[in-house]
């Protein structure tokens, strides 16, 4: 938990003196520190697997307490899995928040960050690419079984995984913002869905909307491409907001 | 220099004593256009000929909701000058519009919902005005957790300005998504206050309402804005002759 922080700000400030001088400021110098930053996010969460896996098993719980809370009928239940699936991921998602930057906070990494001269827009989008190739690509992955459990059919799979996939880019973007700007507090959990889950809403609107299609085999392209819309934004603004967040906290 | 009047308004001894001077301006206007509005909107205005009586409610409830908006818009743009120019007065006047914004969304869920009770049948039905305005709610509600959960006011004033930005820029897309959501699940509602065809008789106190509302939320901000300016500068020395005086 502790080790990496220095390390990992040596390596980013030699990413910017390899660049011929043309310092901190140079896009090319940015994009492999960023680069650096989600090589080492990734290695590090390799190296604690029991955390990966909270929440894809969270994920599963949740789907579970649908079959035991209403029905087990395998009609009712495919009638409310876009909804069950798309509420599940969200709030696994929401779970994996509290690790995005709360090791980095803690060790001092962040702050080097902050201080490495490098764009820190471009280590927040490296952080959170991070944190979806290690939450939402799984939670994506692991979708079909869940809807496989609520009685969709196997045809609806690739929607399912697509949809899940393409909208937890802007659910983990979105998070970001919030998970930086409740850095350094004590009991941020409720405050963080609190800030979180109101701006997730358009992303749980179109993303049930585009399971339900595809479980019902209707034309799911729309809200695909909504969703991915939303990712585009989230893209774009959301690091620059983390970024922001990320300084404001550290003041 | 033509700047002067700008400078001054950053300064907080200077914005204590202009809102003190400014509310009566506001507050008295305020409580005649709202005086004005209920008579006209409740005994001149002719009863809706579906609605009955149950439609009068909608002179307190477009207002409020009207007002939740606004005074979002508000803080947002608040929020950015003090983010942007670091001026501590625009911070204060975001961190004073967030309870009485929040206040106002409340009041448009609460005669949402009793007006729903006569006109749909239910308290609550998931109209997508209706859901909208229970998202801002929460996002009022964030803005407010943000600010109460750090201790620093300047880091709470920044943190909470960014929200309030990220919150307006997102604000759209949410209000698009619902009414997207809501048409796929249910024909258009009953109610179509929207439709321009509004008796003179009962849109005049509307009118006057909406302005009467709007007068009072800057009234209610001036007052706010002293309370603030005073617990953020409690240690300074003009706050003494300031309340000596």
């Amino acid at each position: 938990m502790s080790m990496p922080g220095a390390p990992a700000a040596a390596t980013l400030a030699s990413a910017a003196t390899a660049d011929d001088g043309a310092g901190a400021t140079s896009v090319a110098g940015a994009i492999e520190a960023a680069r650096l930053a989600l090589l080492r996010d990734l290695k590090l969460a390799f190296r604690k697997r029991g955390q990966l896996v909270q929440p894809l098993a969270f994920f599963a719980l949740v789907t579970m307490l649908f079959p035991l809370a209403v029905s087990p009928e395998l009609s009712r239940l495919r009638e409310m899995a876009p909804g069950v699936i798309w509420v599940a991921a969200l709030l696994a998602s929401l779970l994996a928040l509290e690790f995005l930057f709360r090791d980095d906070a803690y060790d001092g990494t962040l702050e080097q960050y902050a201080l490495s001269g490098q764009s820190l827009t471009w280590l927040m989008f490296a952080k959170t690419a991070a944190h979806w190739l290690l939450t939402g690509l799984p939670l994506a992955l692991m979708a079909p079984l869940a809807a496989l459990s609520l009685g969709a059919p196997l045809a609806s799979l690739a929607g399912i995984v697509g949809s899940v996939a393409v909208g937890s880019i802007a659910l983990s973007l979105i998070g970001s913002i919030g998970a930086a700007l409740t850095l350094g507090m004590k009991r941020s959990g409720a405050l963080l869905s609190l800030l979180t889950l109101p701006l997730s809403l358009p992303v749980l609107i179109y993303g049930a909307r585009a399971t339900q299609l595809a479980i019902s085999g209707g034309p799911l392209l729309a809200p695909l491409e909504l969703l991915g819309a939303l990712a585009v934004l989230g893209v774009t603004l959301a690091p620059l907001a983390a970024a922001a967040a990320v300084r404001i906290s550290l003041e | 220099m033509t700047w002067t009047w700008f400078h001054r308004l950053a300064s907080p001894p200077y914005v204590y004593a202009l809102a003190a001077r400014l509310t009566p301006w506001f507050a008295w206007p305020a409580a005649l256009l709202i005086a004005a509005g209920l008579w006209g909107g409740l005994v001149l205005a002719p009863p809706d000929y579906q609605q009955g009586d149950g439609f009068r409610i909608i002179y307190v409830h477009a207002p409020s909701a009207w007002m939740s908006l606004m005074v979002y818009t508000t803080m947002a743009v608040a929020a950015a000058v003090g983010l942007i120019w670091r001026i501590k007065v625009a911070h204060a006047i975001a961190a004073s519009c967030a309870p009485i914004g929040a206040s106002f969304t409340f009041a448009a869920l609460v005669t949402g919902a009793l007006w729903g009770e006569p006109m749909w049948g239910t308290y609550w039905e998931w109209d997508p005005r209706l859901t909208s305005e229970l998202i801002l709610l929460f996002l009022y509600l964030g803005y407010m957790g943000l600010r109460a959960g750090i201790e620093d006011t300047q880091r709470a004033d920044r943190a909470s300005a960014l929200l309030a930005v990220v919150g307006v820029v997102n604000v759209p897309i949410i209000h698009y998504s619902v009414t997207w959501w809501n048409s796929l699940h249910q024909a258009p509602s009953v109610m179509r206050l929207d439709k321009p065809a509004i008796a003179p008789a009962m849109l005049l106190p509307l009118l006057s309402m909406l302005l009467g509302f709007t007068l009072y939320f800057v009234a209610l901000l001036l007052i706010r804005l002293r309370g603030e300016v005073l617990a953020r500068e409690r240690s300074a020395s003009w706050i003494r002759e300031a309340v000596s005086a």
